[in-house]
């Protein structure tokens, strides 16, 4: 019984952890349709500044919280600013200077900080569970994970700059016509992009070893739940992520954690292959 | 046949076999076998650029064939001895790969980036679950797979049918810009010829060719396994080149590598992703020689500069300035007549 | 504006062909320098280690040439920064030998990457040094390889570990070559010693989750956990299991532990009482350490990270070599491997190292220590450990032309 239930947070923690490193892609990508192939240097950004700021004697939650979503959404701005602007509807473009930008960002930031930075402990303590015993502090993610997924989904449902968001989605020269600049939509849209995912990057910055390089192994995973998601950016990684993530959690559980990781990935292949748009291209469809 | 032969090809195939006849007289040993390696990198982004460029089918996953040619090479020159067998054996494998997985998804009417991600899990499979073989139990029969470690110090390739005849690097180089120039003529024939017009009508407007009546899933399937194909021989000349295989070649580096250097050296061209591949592999080599800084800082700077700077890439790039000039030449020439015209009219 | 996009296609592709040409003139090389090379990875995923590896390289290097080098000849240390891809291994390896023709290659830190650069020095003759401790096997007359081996590490660690802690061990380790092959002596050793190794379970680089065996150890309730993980996802381990309480109470034993100065990018919370063994700590408390690393602070500034014995291999083999070089009088590649062969012994900040020449490999001190405060407190030195699986195997002196890897 205690396993089933430890088995079961596992699952949920797997999830989460997809769920939160792509959601900031899933609305980069869904609304303005950018590949942001520096995702994962974007993550270290989040943790790295978490890192730093706990460490000069910031509050650990307020690091993780407010700083690290707060840095990384002004980084994504200057970016949007300098770079993505200059590149809109150029995919392919966007694609090398946000390759080049993930080299220069984890150059720039071994240059200032060095490989190793001392980490910063997981907040809480631990849970007993039988003779199981559960982070605390995973717990807490996993609930913060659904609180950021409901955010969003609230803000594109309900608030205007949400509607405004998603007319731009879908057809952008109407939205310009009705006096909405697409612009300025992408740069918030950028930016809050970044900002979720500066925040993602905090939160597991005490789970994970944060160095310079730490983002490449996100990336993959990340893109893999957005596009398996399909159009919808909070239903469809939603949905990708739980399914995508289940299946490596538990197939790394019942066999080897290499089995997990092909699993998922042969999950993703079979998926895609039956339904081409996405999850979202054919269940949840009109969801946001 | 005149489609071939225009101008810009004729170049292309002029500057490549003058490199391949002239550098192994100029330059040192050491310099081939950097020559070779470009060679064997541009023929690799050759095979992205014919998916990509003209079938229109992005693959995020090209790495995949390479890496299993130069693993399928490496077991079995381990097991049979003589390079020739394994050499047909380790272009054949991708390509028959490359087929089945391509029938699955274009009859499945899988496209864009939903594809591009497809083939990015399938190249991520197989890093992880070669990654994995580092136990003595993961053997093709005589070859120990090796995990991380890979598979390294197997044969070069040797003359058909003269086992003790290994090429050297002159002749390797000789053999790499043999298939490099090969490839790219051969590719050209097919875009000049029918099918390749189908191909390009496919990239275009996938409906419409469909209602013409042109069969899109097995013209995009074919595209796609040829595409392998050339892949998979650029990974049996790596093998061959570097003695060594492991899964890095499978990794996303290297998946990512090869669409950069397409987009670089221009989408569209057939020729202008081998320059960009060269140029961009020659920066890598270039630039882990110096201290100055971190060598990834500074290549991801001239990336972005280079994109701000070089929009459409090299090729196309190169090709607009010379029509533009072309076109001021002529617009001169046409002035010069012009000037003459009036004056002789006035001298009247 | 096309102009000036122009000339600059022209002038950068001209630079570039000039360059592929070597017409663009070099600073030309004293026809008396003794000419080495490190290939390492000093950028990307793996430079962590390979600039430490470089800097110490670079000390080394320069307390020869102050000492006057070979006969007032200097070395002149070429640096090539791989940039954590195979690849480019495999080229600068070509260069380093064909091109500048160098007389020693202090070369690769991953398993991986030291097979792609071995058979390439073999075969253009050039010596290869491989300083990074390894799980063993390296039977190959060209090269010398002086970190430490997984079986003598472990042999040292288990016969400390399993009397004091307990019988029963749990091996997690990363999915790569040297864990699975060092769990095989993990295995022999423990039973040797009155132990037994009840599970293993192995990890991809990049996972990053590490619940389901933290749930796994839990139940199994080990005496101790063998880790054999490794890279900075791996250290979520150390940290879910430190966020899930359980902390102390099963102790971690690792000789992978600290390579990444994984105790300093724990917190103390997570990371104290962590026991590693490796062939050296910055905390070894000795007249030539200290030297060392007031040299060192003095040469790259106090501000350096903690520097372990992956890096510390650079300043070892570059010392090592250079023994040889001094015995035999010239760098001539036959006449200083046959001098390393005849019996090299140093005595530097890593204690005692001894060239094996049976196996090329060396016979050295090995440290115990344990993790405390960010630093790593010495347990115990354990002298004269001998490339024990090696040595089973291998056998230089009765057959000179192996060039292979052992493998379990």
């Amino acid at each position: 019984m205690d396993l089933t239930l430890i088995i079961c947070l596992d699952i949920l923690n797997g999830i989460a952890m997809l769920a939160m490193i792509s959601v900031g892609l899933a609305i980069v990508f869904g609304i303005m349709g950018v590949i942001n192939l520096a995702h994962g240097e974007f993550l270290m950004l989040g943790a790295f500044a978490a890192t730093v700021s706990t460490n000069a004697g910031v509050n650990v939650w307020v690091s993780m919280l407010i700083v690290a979503p707060l840095f990384v959404g002004i980084v994504g701005l200057v970016v949007e600013r300098l770079l993505i602007r200059l590149l809109y509807g150029r995919m392919t473009d966007t694609l090398i200077v946000t390759w080049g930008l993930s080299l220069f960002l984890v150059g720039a930031v071994t240059t200032l900080f060095g490989y190793t930075i001392p980490g910063i402990s997981a907040p809480l303590g631990s849970v007993k569970l039988g003779v199981y015993s559960f982070s605390a502090y995973r717990l807490v993610f996993t609930g913060l994970t659904a609180l950021t997924f409901l955010v969003i989904w609230s803000f594109l449902k309900y608030t205007r700059w949400g509607i405004i968001a998603r007319g731009t989605t879908q057809n952008p020269e109407m939205a310009s016509a009705l006096g909405h600049a697409p612009h300025r939509v992408y740069a918030i849209t950028f930016f809050s992009g970044s900002a979720v995912t500066g925040l993602a990057g905090g939160l597991i910055a005490p789970l994970t070893g944060v160095v310079p390089t730490m983002g490449a192994i996100f990336v993959a995973k990340a893109f893999i739940a957005v596009i398996g998601g399909g159009a919808a950016i909070v239903a469809g990684t939603f949905a990708a992520s739980s399914f995508f993530g289940a299946v490596d959690t538990l197939a790394s559980f019942v066999w080897t954690p290499v089995i997990g990781q092909a699993a998922m990935l042969l999950a993703a292949i079979i998926l895609l292959r039956l339904l081409p748009r996405g999850i979202t291209g054919r269940f949840l469809e009109r969801r946001i | 046949m005149r489609d071939v032969c225009n101008s810009g090809t004729l170049f292309v195939v002029g500057v490549a076999t003058a490199i391949a006849v002239l550098i192994p007289q100029i330059v040192n040993l050491y310099l081939v076998i950097v020559y070779s390696n470009l060679a064997i990198m541009a023929l690799f982004a050759l095979s992205l650029a014919w998916v990509w460029g003209y079938g229109g089918i992005l693959c995020f996953g090209q790495s995949a064939f390479f890496g299993l040619a130069a693993y399928v090479y490496a077991v079995s020159v381990i097991n049979i001895g003589e390079s020739t067998a394994p050499f047909l054996l380790a272009v054949l494998v991708p390509t028959v790969f490359a087929a089945v997985i391509g029938a699955l998804m274009f009859y499945g009417r899988v496209s864009d980036i939903y594809f591009a991600i497809i083939t990015l899990c399938v190249t991520l499979i197989l890093y992880s679950l070669i990654s994995s073989t580092a136990g003595p139990q993961f053997h093709i029969f005589a070859a120990r797979l090796n995990g991380q470690n890979g598979i390294s110090g197997f044969r070069p390739l040797n003359l058909p049918g003269r086992s003790d005849d290994v090429l050297g690097p002159v002749e390797s180089f000789y053999v790499c810009m043999t298939f490099l120039i090969g490839c790219y003529v051969a590719l050209k024939f097919l875009l000049s010829s029918r099918f390749g017009r189908v191909v390009v009508a496919v990239r275009e407007n996938p409906v419409r060719a469909e209602l013409l009546g042109y069969d899109t899933r097995w013209t995009r399937t074919f595209v796609f396994t040829i595409g392998a194909a050339i892949a998979g021989l650029a990974g049996a000349l790596f093998a061959v080149w570097g003695t060594y295989v492991n899964p890095s070649l499978f990794d996303l580096r290297m998946a990512a590598l090869v669409i950069i250097w397409v987009v670089v050296g221009g989408l569209g061209t057939l020729a202008g992703p081998m320059v960009g591949a060269v140029a961009l592999q020659y920066l890598g080599n270039v630039l882990g020689k110096q201290q100055l800084a971190n060598t990834g800082m500074i290549y991801g700077f001239l990336l972005i500069v280079f994109v701000m700077l070089v929009p459409q890439g090299v090729f196309p790039t190169m090709q607009r300035l010379i029509s533009r000039w072309s076109l001021r030449r002529s617009q001169y020439e046409m002035k010069l007549l012009g000037d003459d015209i009036s004056k002789g009219m006035q001298g009247r | 504006m096309s102009i000036t996009r122009r000339r600059a296609l022209v002038v950068a592709s001209s630079a570039g062909i000039a360059s592929t040409f070597d017409l663009i003139p070099r600073p030309s090389l004293a026809a008396d320098e003794i000419k080495i090379a490190s290939i390492l990875d000093e950028s990307g995923n793996l430079a962590e280690w390979g600039d430490p590896m470089a800097k110490c390289m670079t000390l080394a290097v320069e307390e020869i040439n102050e000492q006057g080098g070979l006969g007032g000849h200097q070395i002149k240390y070429i640096r090539y920064d791989t940039q954590s891809n195979d690849q480019l291994y495999a080229q600068y390896a070509s260069e380093a030998a064909l091109q500048d023709q160098v007389s020693m290659v202090l070369g690769a830190i991953t398993s991986a990457s030291r097979e792609v650069i071995r058979p390439i020095l073999d075969r253009y003759k050039t010596l290869y040094w491989y300083s990074t401790g390894y799980e063993g096997g390296v039977c190959d007359f060209n090269t010398f390889c002086s970190g430490t081996t997984a079986a003598m590490v472990v042999r040292a660690l288990i016969d400390w570990a399993v009397p004091a802690l307990g019988r029963k061990v749990y091996i997690i380790g990363a999915d790569y070559n040297a864990p699975h092959a060092t769990a095989k002596f993990i295995e022999a050793y423990t039973k040797q010693d009155g132990g037994e190794v009840i599970a293993q379970v192995y990890y991809p680089f990049d996972v990053s989750e590490f619940g389901d065996a933290i749930s796994k150890i839990q139940a199994a309730k080990p005496d101790i956990i063998y880790s054999m993980l490794i890279g900075a996802p791996h250290l979520g381990f150390y940290r879910q299991w430190a966020a899930s309480g359980m902390k102390g109470k099963i102790p971690i034993i690792s000789h992978f532990f600290g390579g990444g100065n994984e105790e300093v990018l724990l917190t103390p919370e997570e990371g104290d009482g962590i026991v590693s063994c490796y062939g050296y700590w910055e905390d070894i408390d000795s007249p030539e350490n200290k030297a060392f690393l007031e040299r060192f602070t003095k040469r790259w500034g106090s501000n350096h990270p903690y520097i372990n014995a992956i890096g510390m291999g650079g300043y070892e083999g570059t010392k090592l070599w250079w023994l040889g070089v001094q015995k035999a009088g010239t760098v001539d590649r036959v006449r200083v491997i046959e001098a390393l062969r005849s019996g090299i012994s140093w005595t530097g900040p890593s204690g005692n190292i001894a060239i094996d020449p049976q196996t090329n490999n060396v016979i050295r001190d090995v440290y115990i220590a344990r993790a405390k405060n960010r630093r790593m407190e010495i347990v115990k030195r354990v002298p004269g450990m001998r490339p024990l699986f090696t040595e089973q195997y291998c056998n230089l002196i009765k057959h000179p032309t192996t060039q292979t890897q052992y493998l379990p």
